[in-house]
């Protein structure tokens, strides 16, 4: 498609949705909700396509001789075992799934451990990286409220200026989460409205 | 309805504004706040360029029908920037997605880039892949990236969970250098300590901005400061007559 043929869809499309979501006009929520309902199966057959796109760089890494990645070749037999598994016994069939979830979930938890060693490592080495007030903040910060959320100071809860100091303490990061969130959605919404203009067009190849 | 009506009044002041600041921008142009971050990115482009390694953008895993899909279309513009700038270097970036339709916008982004700058040849759509659809399968094939690319500078820009400091810890051993910014707020908490450079919060919006990208990527970052002030204004306004008993 033509890059300004599918800058003006794009933007028909987004300004039908946006007004859609605003205004109860009758005439425009059907429109709206078709326009949405065409985004799951675009998203689903992207990630088919996508997928096709990893098992055809693994497939030329394993046959690149300058550069040959044998771990290709785990991945390659791995996806075809699971599909075919998955044709035959059918994705809800609970022996498919004993075995999908028997290897998937102690690879990711033991990825989940290798990541809290990592972080931990981390966290020591920033002070080579960042020497500061704001790694002594993050790190104190961290282990306050590790202190904090373990439950350990329960005990002191009923007592009266303990409690109000750790609900005072349990407000700072959600007041700080919310922070953050607030300047992620005006970034969010100036990003979306250069969408919305044709002024960022990620579509334009 | 009323809230639509300001919601709708909000979104037609604030394209106004974009317009009006980017046509302003041709005649005046005004500096950006100086962030270390950006400094140090591009010396980092500019030497994975000299020294003919490469530089890996990973988008994320947010995908555009989702709702929070921002993160991943300023890695795209950041991911088509860099392909510009380095398109003189011996080995075109490198870009990596967990969700389909973020992987096929890289190729299509990728595609774009070279051909605005009459480079089609460069263009290869192994270069920019999914490497995983589920979290842990994303950080894992992130992995490889790290340790057998020639990469030489990391850039991680969408929306992660903290597995994302998995890339970054291999990246470092590397002694690769790492710039990250996501719009997650576990994934900010775990980047911090690992990428050598942070963008928190909003700051992941200015990136484009920052890679002169164009000057509607400013005039919407101006624009979004300006949005911060109305909603600073409003919160305060709102606790003040709440104060006095008004609301």
């Amino acid at each position: 498609m033509r890059a300004p043929l599918s800058t003006a869809l794009a933007i028909a499309v987004g300004i039908i949705v946006l007004l859609g979501a605003f205004l109860p006009v009758p005439t425009l929520q059907p429109i709206r909700q078709t326009l949405l309902s065409w985004a799951i199966p675009v998203a689903a057959t992207a990630g088919l396509v996508a997928i096709l796109n990893l098992l055809g760089v693994h497939w030329r890494k394993l046959n690149n001789p300058r550069e040959r990645d044998t771990y290709s070749i785990l991945l390659l037999l791995g996806f075809f075992a699971t599909f075919a598994a998955g044709l035959i016994l059918g994705p809800s069939n609970p022996d498919f799934q004993k075995v999908v979830t028997h290897i998937q979930f102690p690879i990711e938890a033991s990825l989940m451990g290798v990541l809290t060693v990592s972080l931990t490592y981390a966290s020591i080495r920033m002070f080579q990286r960042r020497v500061g007030w704001m790694s002594i903040l993050f790190t104190a910060s961290t282990v306050v409220f590790l202190v904090v959320l373990s439950g350990f100071l329960t005990v002191g809860e009923s007592i009266p200026l303990v409690k109000d100091l750790l609900a005072a303490l349990n407000t700072l990061p959600v007041a700080g989460a919310r922070g953050i969130l607030l300047g992620i959605a005006l970034g969010s919404i100036t990003t979306g409205l250069r969408v919305l203009i044709g002024a960022d067009r990620p579509y334009s190849g | 309805m009323i809230e639509a009506i300001i919601a709708l009044a909000l979104i037609l002041v604030s394209v106004g504004l974009i317009f009006l600041l980017t046509l302003q921008r041709g005649v005046l142009r005004t500096g950006l706040r100086p962030l270390p971050a950006f400094d140090r990115l591009r010396r980092a482009i500019g030497l994975a360029v000299e020294n003919g390694t490469r530089i890996h953008i990973t988008l994320g895993r947010a995908g555009v029908a989702q709702s929070f899909s921002a993160s991943g279309l300023v890695g795209l513009t950041t991911l088509e920037r860099i392909a510009r700038v380095s398109s003189i270097s011996d080995r075109p970036p490198l870009a990596t997605s967990g969700e389909g339709t973020l992987a096929i916008l890289s190729q299509d982004t990728l595609r774009a880039a070279y051909r605005q700058i009459n480079q089609l040849e460069l263009y290869n759509a192994d270069r920019a892949r999914l490497s995983g659809a589920t979290s842990f399968s994303y950080a894992a094939g992130l992995l490889p990236v790290a340790d057998s690319e020639n990469v030489s500078t990391h850039i991680a820009v969408g929306n992660f969970g903290p597995e994302i400091a998995l890339l970054l810890e291999a990246a470092d051993l590397e002694s690769s250098f790492t710039l990250a910014a996501s719009d997650s707020l576990s994934a900010q908490a775990a980047l911090y300590p690992s990428a050598q450079e942070t963008l928190i919060g909003e700051e992941l919006f200015a990136i484009p901005a920052y890679l002169n990208a164009g000057a509607v990527y400013t005039a919407s970052l101006q624009v979004q400061d300006i949005l911060r002030w109305g909603v600073v204004v409003v919160l305060i306004g709102g606790a003040v007559l709440t104060l006095v008993g008004v609301i």
